[in-house]
């Protein structure tokens, strides 16, 4: 194992910014902490990198418990949001420091610090100053600096947080590559779901400083381990039903009722793929009224409204809206293929947890 | 032709028409000409009422180079002090945070808001034979009200604030990453703040070391109170100039004074170019 957190929590005064956590990360693994803002992700990655001190349990880098191991002798590269450079210093020097600090000698930093730059794409730059450097270029010159003196891991806050959409993407695969010719165990933070499902081996995804589920993107995507996974990685439909004469309803949505009672309900979730929409209204048993279409490129996403006011959300290619003939305001035939069962009353119905607000991506969102 | 057209357009809208500008800009020109200008011109002038010879002989008298000596001695003693005071204190506040600040921020301000005269009788209070602490000294033989300790005291007290008071807004500005990441590049306090606060805060330090050099060695107030004026002992060129006028030896109070002239206009002359300097980085740096 190459880091290794057992049971750790942090807290902040009253508050646990992080509860009881365990993660283990292989040696070489392109790992994701994904999680709504102020859930702990990056107190987690500030307590591996020892800029945070755990209030219990431990933390072991490459199998050595680090938590009285000072910040400067654990041998990780960090990767500030802002990125932290020194301004001061020109390129050359910022990647230059660490070896500096720790008394390499010259030729032998003259000649890592060739090696990054060319690594990195940075040929050219070494005599500037940050301020002279675009976003993507001064990301680059962090990451060079965090891997000059060969840590064992490297640990990246936000690290597409500050650059914009565009640069984002090319960063992303930049990354992977980098990630991929390197192969240090690197772990990084994001509240972008896209992103950790993008980017990383596999997903570590926090709420509220407790752990949510570990996961292959696929895993988490495809098997959620509880209702907030499920809601939170990719888009859901999510209906309340209340179980009567036998069945779940919700308006004249029909799905099993678990064995519960009459009166008691249950919350399910299925994803905008899983509805299959046809013009035929005799192909499927539900009926509905297109409302809304929303281009996202090779995807349309669109909006159907129930007789009874319910409005569900499905996706559909560009080429199968076309060829059912589909137009705003159209009346369709629909089934849902697959859904999750998210919540059973067994008390009363757990409240639904909070989402935050997730700009919807251009192309291909979630699915 | 008009008047407009010749000069060329106004640049901007709001621009005030052209007689309340040329006349706002003789009033504060005619200030600075009659009220600081004139009278530092005079300055010098006065000190060569009676020859240069005579000014030089004033400044060479066994007395004034003393009350010179001294007054260097001060300033580099407090300087250097309050520097390191000043990244201590500006340190602590911008990178802290712990229940008394506001109150450490407050008392740094105390030397500006206290008159310096006040600032001095405190000292012979604390000090003085009649003090608090006199009798233990007495009887230790140490000596610091009327000897140059007092001086020193005096100075440290009065130019405290200058070299914390321009950190700190640099210090919180720069914020502390850049510290933790040399941290995490495995730097140690020292190399951190060697190689990257210091530099970080090098503009606001030199001149809050400016300012505090340029009030370290003009006080006069505090100085008066616990100097005790012995010439050639625990007189500063402050001290000095005020001896020599009462004493009616103006050209020679003139001569002193305008080395003291000199150092403030030596003084503003760093401190210009500096900003200059400061100016030229920024616009390097757009």
């Amino acid at each position: 194992m190459s880091i290794e957190l057992r049971n750790v929590t942090k807290r902040f005064g009253e508050v646990a910014a992080v509860n009881g956590v365990s993660i283990s990360v292989r040696e070489g693994e392109l790992m994701a902490l994904l999680g709504p803002s102020g859930g702990g992700k990056t107190t987690v990655l500030r307590m591996i990198a020892g800029l945070e001190m755990p209030t219990s349990g431990d933390i072991f880098i490459r199998g050595n418990r680090v938590n009285d191991v000072s910040v400067q002798r654990r041998n990780i590269g960090f990767v500030f949001q802002s990125y932290a450079l020194f301004k001061n210093m020109n390129v050359a020097n910022n990647i230059a420091f660490g070896l500096k600090v720790k008394k390499w000698n010259r030729a032998d930093i003259r000649e890592r610090v060739a090696e990054l730059l060319g690594l990195l794409g940075l040929e050219g730059l070494e005599r500037r100053y940050p301020h002279q450097l675009s976003g993507g270029q001064r990301q680059r010159v962090a990451i060079a600096r965090a891997l000059a003196s060969k840590p064992s891991v490297l640990l990246l806050d936000e690290p597409f947080g500050a650059v914009d959409a565009k640069i984002r993407e090319e960063l992303r695969e930049w990354l992977v590559r980098l990630h991929h010719d390197l192969n240090v165990t690197t772990l990084f933070v994001t509240h972008d779901q896209e992103e950790a499902l993008e980017v990383s081996n596999r997903i570590v995804i926090f709420s509220r400083g407790i752990l949510e589920q570990v996961g292959t993107p696929r895993e988490v995507y495809e098997q959620p381990a509880n209702e907030f996974v499920a809601r939170f990685i990719g888009a859901m439909n999510v209906l309340e039903l209340e179980v009567s004469d036998g069945a779940a309803r919700a308006g004249e949505l029909e799905f099993p009722s678990y064995g519960l009672a009459q009166g008691q309900k249950l919350r399910i979730g299925f994803r905008p793929y899983a509805v299959q929409i046809s013009s035929d209204l005799t192909q499927y048993r539900y009926h509905a009224l297109l409302r809304h279409t929303f281009f996202l490129g090779v995807l349309l996403r669109v909006e159907l409204e129930l007789p009874s006011g319910l409005t569900i959300r499905a996706r559909m290619t560009k080429e199968e809206y076309a060829h059912q003939g589909l137009a705003d305001g159209k009346e369709v035939s629909f089934q849902i293929r697959q859904y999750r069962v998210l919540a059973k009353e067994s008390a009363p119905l757990p409240p639904e947890r909070e989402l935050p607000y997730q700009p919807p991506a251009a192309i291909g969102e979630n699915i | 032709m008009n008047r407009d057209s010749a000069r060329g357009p106004s640049q901007r809208g709001t621009e005030e028409p052209p007689l309340i500008k040329w006349l706002l800009i003789a009033a504060a020109l005619g200030f600075c000409f009659v009220f600081l200008l004139l009278p530092l011109a005079n300055v010098f002038v006065q000190a060569c009422a009676k020859g240069l010879a005579y000014c030089t002989e004033a400044l060479t008298k066994p007395d004034s180079q003393s009350a010179i000596g001294l007054t260097l001695l001060v300033a580099g003693i407090t300087v250097p002090l309050n520097v390191v005071f000043g990244l201590a204190a500006a340190w602590a506040i911008a990178k802290f945070e712990f229940p008394a600040k506001s109150l450490l921020i407050t008392l740094i301000d105390l030397p500006f808001s206290i008159s310096p005269v006040v600032a001095g009788l405190m000292l012979v209070v604390l000090f003085g034979l009649q003090g608090l602490l006199g009798p233990w000294l007495e009887a230790h033989d140490l000596k610091i009200i009327f000897a140059v300790p007092g001086i020193v005291l005096a100075t440290i007290f009065v130019t405290f604030p200058f070299v914390a008071r321009e950190l700190i807004p640099v210090m919180q500005a720069t914020g502390s990453e850049q510290e933790q990441a040399a941290l995490t590049l495995g730097a140690t306090g020292w190399q951190t703040f060697w190689h990257v606060t210091l530099p970080s805060v090098k503009w606001g330090l030199l001149y809050g070391i400016i300012l505090c050099n340029a009030r370290a060695v003009g006080e006069f107030g505090a100085v008066s109170v616990v100097s005790g004026h012995i010439a050639g002992k625990t007189d500063t060129m402050s001290l000095r100039v005020e001896k020599l006028y009462n004493e009616y030896d103006a050209p020679a109070a003139f001569a002193v004074a305008s080395l003291l002239v000199l150092l403030a206009l030596l003084t503003l002359a760093v401190k210009v170019l500096m900003e200059w300097r400061q100016a030229r980085g920024e616009k390097a740096a757009r």
